[in-house]
């Protein structure tokens, strides 16, 4: 046990010597991901609750076919399917972009979690009390306005709880990474274990360090609902 | 030819994939029934382990756990068998992966039984005491019944995450329908199609259970009055 972690402490934290690895490769996995993920699902969550069915349909469609199936198979996919077509190897702008495992994984970890986060948003959006909508009315704002300023912020708010979740679910979910040859802690974690046979303790150790990163985004997210859902908590007197 | 000659191969994958799906869930549903009992007990020998179980293995990566128990299993029973001077016994891949996927979903249901169970309002358990029920009867009559009104809900998820997370038990080697799919893609270079294949046999899997859920909830809220704005 002293020698795994003497001969792979480094590489399970943030290098292999040649390239980043570990913990750091999968936090930036976590990180691009979530962030991509992020910035697409709140236009598309107000898009899933448009009157309009020709905007929401195809969102609905989407969300529907990234929440139904395994994000292995996305990964797949998008890893060893998408290269595997003539058109990718023809254009060179393609054949560089999926070359690389990490850009598959990213894409993929990206479309997957934008998917859940979408849901999430758009059932925020929809229990928004109608109350708020009928204020911001009342102000004169327009609805971009109304969306920007009242709906889209209450919203987020109200969402953080499951929004969490996901985000922890996501963190866990990054572990397929390596299948498309990202090193990150579980690949390190299968090396130490094909050069040392310990098996118990090489992958123990991987997931002694997920457990730790869960905890510190598991207190994260306490005090950012402590600070943003600080009006929904109960009354303490 | 249907799917240039791979289809019986895939749709045996499929069954594979079922038949490791529901064997895990019945695992994980008697584990979460065990452990929700435990959680909720009020001796701490008992409540300790059972927090220490479910906090240990939700918060550690499916795919971790699944690598780490299937291979130490092994291991540690050939370590056991070694000791005991017997032969060598060979674990079924197949039970190893019904084994640790109902080990680590054992901890969700947990969770999802404990918070179905204190729904059920405590009147209707003294209800059942007071006329004279065994702890066993006012389990199996009132408690479980109603219990299971509140779980359903937590059940479905679980399951559409239990099955979706047996497509890792292909990195561990078991010949499930993602294991198969990349199999027929490679020999026949069609690795697109054939992996858009397996996403297409999840999707109809995963659109079948929500029908089936719909069903089942619908029937357990049998007699929940409704109130209309």
């Amino acid at each position: 046990m002293i020698d795994l972690i003497h001969d792979y402490w480094r590489a399970f934290l943030w290098s292999d010597n040649t390239h980043w690895s570990g913990v750091a490769i999968t936090m930036w996995l976590l990180v691009s991901s979530i962030g991509l993920g992020f910035i697409f699902s709140i236009p598309l969550a107000v898009a899933r609750v448009s009157k309009n069915k020709f905007i929401a349909w195809p969102v609905w469609f989407y969300t529907y076919v990234f929440r139904g199936t395994p994000l292995y198979v996305q990964l797949l996919l998008f890893y060893s399917g998408i290269y595997s077509l003539d058109v990718v190897h023809d254009i060179h702008a393609l054949n560089t972009f999926f070359r690389e495992g990490i850009n598959c994984t990213i894409l993929a970890f990206a479309l997957n979690t934008c998917a859940y986060t979408t849901e999430i948003f758009a059932g925020a959006i929809k229990a928004t009390p109608y109350g708020e909508i009928e204020a911001a009315k009342a102000y004169g704002m327009s609805r971009f306005t109304a969306l920007r300023r009242v709906i889209i912020p209450s919203a987020l708010r109200r969402a953080l709880p499951a929004y969490s979740n996901e985000v922890i679910l996501m963190l866990h979910a990054t572990t397929v990474a390596f299948t498309a040859t990202v090193p990150d802690i579980l690949k390190v974690a299968r090396d130490a274990n094909a050069a040392t046979y310990k098996t118990f303790q090489a992958y123990g150790i991987a997931a002694l360090l997920y457990l730790s990163i869960t905890f510190v985004l598991v207190w994260l997210f306490r005090r950012a609902e402590a600070r943003w859902l600080a009006h929904l908590q109960p009354r303490k007197h | 030819m249907f799917l240039e000659g791979y289809g019986p191969l895939l749709l045996q994958g499929t069954k594979v994939t079922l038949q490791l799906s529901v064997l895990s869930l019945l695992v994980s549903f008697v584990i979460g029934l065990i452990g929700a009992g435990a959680k909720l007990s009020s001796n701490w020998l008992l409540r300790g382990p059972a927090t220490v179980y479910t906090t240990l293995i939700r918060g550690v990566p499916d795919l971790v756990l699944m690598l780490l128990m299937f291979y130490s299993l092994q291991i540690w029973l050939n370590d056991f068998t070694e000791w005991q001077q017997m032969d060598q016994i060979d674990i079924d891949p197949f039970v190893a992966g019904v084994i640790t996927i109902g080990f680590i979903y054992g901890a969700y249901f947990t969770e999802t039984f404990r918070g179905a169970f204190m729904s059920v309002p405590k009147g209707q358990i003294e209800a059942g005491f007071a006329y004279g029920m065994s702890r066993w009867q006012v389990f199996h009559r009132i408690l479980f019944p109603q219990m299971m009104r509140f779980a359903l809900p937590g059940i479905g998820n679980n399951w559409q995450v239990l099955l979706k997370s047996t497509a890792l038990v292909s990195i561990i080697g078991l010949a499930d329908v993602v294991k198969l799919s990349q199999d027929a893609g490679k020999s026949t270079f069609r690795m697109f199609f054939f992996t858009l294949v397996a996403g297409f046999i999840y999707l109809m899997l995963t659109t079948i259970s929500n029908g089936v859920l719909k069903w089942l909830e619908h029937r357990y809220s049998a007699g929940v009055r409704s109130a209309d704005l």
